[in-house]
């Protein structure tokens, strides 16, 4: 009835999404960073465990690059980030973390509604794949407009990114060129990113949007 | 033969659950680098309280009196439900997840009324709290128990480990979660670290240990001991659940593979301790504001499982 290869993907997968509500769900920017690489580390045992079942090699490239990208550079610069910045270590969430977390489930309630009758006639892994990944992008995106703080928002942009390689590496056939393209495009975004947060914390002495906002000149 | 097994599952679980609670201690306190008192600690303690007079408020009611029989007695009755070696237990039919829940529930509304009996505010302050964590907790709970019933098709604790074992689930999402929020929820209800201290006394934090601090000598002891009883109760739940393997099963029949079912369930607890110990001290206490978001996320994440079951292939 059950085969091990489905089985174990579709646990690893949700072990993604799970992450991205533990991301949801963290105070703390260490934390947050904890997490992230958590979240990492599962997305390139995804990438690792589908190149086996579906016997294609390049995706053990994809799980390399993900596991050396994501998993140990992106998070070991976001911390000297924030130690060279000295940024004030508490998350203020801008929704509540309970309310935030009800946005999420209904999210990737969504996501599924979504996915699920759109996708009918293809494989089941592939359908579910597809949910489990378009639950990661959205809920990237609900962290991004739920924190104040940039690098919790850099954070949420890099777990969207998880999302995509999520459901590109449960489609099978993908080509190597495009999760390297969109492997190198986030590490681009990421310098740019990494730039801004010196730029906008030497220019306005903060990293909190909300106080941002206030240079913009609109008066609240 | 079903209630021979049964009288001894009812004496074993008994026996067992201080050393449990001992052993849980004992590993922790060998991670904080102190020698800690023997895991059978406990036991001296329940003997010590057992010889010492009770003291009772002059304003205790028959309920604050009667609490401490009620809530051991259901507590000792729903950890004889769960099926821990075998699964051929007397009481099996009646073994109802909802029943158990239910038991649990009114050990905890009784619990909750005496402490709120003798009119201190302490009392009053863990009785209010406990029933936050409950009004939370429960509904978790329940997610779980539908999850599990709508995979397995039934409420009943020794079909479903027999289900599980017969190994025609697989590995699941919904399992997987349906897991977690198991695991904190047992955590809230035992009153373990992020929620609650099990090992202090009169600090503001705390659950509890507020309820019960009124009473003395052998409600005490009854109190503690159901406490030992709900912890291993939980383990054995989540073992039942989620790792039945080592059970003894109607079609294996008796003798040594009870044995081997005992054994099998002593490791796991052994597991399941060092584990918990391992868990606490890694971990700080929550502050009472937070409760909510933890066991909301937990009622989420059953509720995520729940959802999760008709996504996946083969309902």
């Amino acid at each position: 009835m059950h085969n091990l290869g489905y089985d174990a993907a579709h646990l690893l997968g949700a072990v993604v999404l799970l992450m991205s509500f533990a991301l949801l769900y963290q105070r703390r920017l260490f934390a947050l960073l904890h997490v992230f690489t958590l979240q990492a580390l599962a997305l390139a045992a995804v990438a690792a465990w589908q190149g086996y079942i579906q016997n294609s090699p390049h995706l053990y490239v994809t799980a390399l690059l993900t596991l050396g990208l994501k998993a140990i550079l992106i998070p070991v610069a976001l911390r000297r980030i924030i130690v060279k910045l000295n940024i004030h270590r508490a998350i203020e969430p801008a929704l509540g973390i309970g309310l935030t977390m009800v946005a999420g489930v209904s999210l990737v309630t969504l996501s599924i509604l979504l996915v699920l009758p759109v996708t009918e006639d293809s494989a089941a892994l592939t359908r579910e794949d597809l949910a489990l990944s378009l639950g990661v992008v959205l809920l990237g995106l609900l962290m991004m407009i739920s924190r104040r703080n940039a690098v919790s928002q850099v954070v949420g942009f890099m777990s969207i990114e998880n999302g995509l390689i999520l459901a590109a590496v449960g489609v099978a056939g993908m080509p190597l060129v495009v999760e390297m393209a969109v492997a190198f495009s986030v590490m681009v975004a990421f310098i740019i990113f990494g730039i801004f947060l010196f730029h906008i914390r030497e220019r306005f002495d903060t990293l909190d949007m909300q106080k941002i906002e206030s240079f913009r000149g609109e008066s609240h | 033969m079903s209630v021979f097994l049964q009288i001894v599952q009812m004496a074993l679980v008994l026996a067992l659950a201080p050393l449990l609670t001992g052993f849980v201690r004992w590993v922790k306190s060998r991670l904080l680098g102190r020698r800690g008192a023997p895991p059978w600690q406990p036991y001296r303690d329940i003997a010590r309280l057992l010889r010492k007079e009770v003291v009772l408020a002059r304003n205790a009611s028959w309920l604050f009196r009667a609490t401490p029989y009620m809530m051991f007695t259901a507590i000792w009755l729903a950890a004889a439900l769960v099926p821990t070696f075998t699964t051929q237990l007397a009481l099996a039919p009646t073994a109802d997840l909802i029943a158990l829940i239910a038991l649990l529930g009114s050990a905890r509304f009784f619990l909750a009324l005496a402490g709120m009996d003798i009119g201190t505010s302490f009392g009053g302050l863990g009785s209010s709290r406990e029933m936050m964590i409950a009004a939370l907790a429960e509904p978790a709970m329940l997610m779980v128990v539908f999850s599990v019933a709508i995979l397995v098709r039934t409420t009943s604790l020794a079909e479903i480990a027999d289900f599980m074992m017969s190994g025609a689930v697989g590995l699941r999402i919904s399992l997987a979660l349906a897991l977690i929020t198991l695991i904190m929820v047992a955590i809230a209800e035992n009153a373990r670290i992020p929620i609650d201290n099990p090992a202090t006394h009169l600090e503001l934090t705390m659950v509890h240990e507020a309820m019960v601090l009124e009473y003395s000598g052998r409600h005490l002891a009854l109190v503690e001991g159901a406490s030992m009883l709900k912890l291993l109760l939980y383990m054995a739940l989540i073992a039942c659940i989620f790792a039945p393997w080592g059970m003894a099963t109607p079609a294996a029949g008796g003798g040594p593979f009870v044995l081997w079912g005992m054994a099998t369930f002593v490791a796991k607890l052994a597991a399941g301790g060092v584990l918990l110990a391992v868990f606490e001290t890694s971990i700080a206490k929550m502050r009472v504001f937070r409760y909510g978001e933890f066991l909301g996320g937990a009622l989420l994440l059953s509720l995520l499982g729940a959802i999760f079951l008709y996504v996946s292939r083969g309902v």
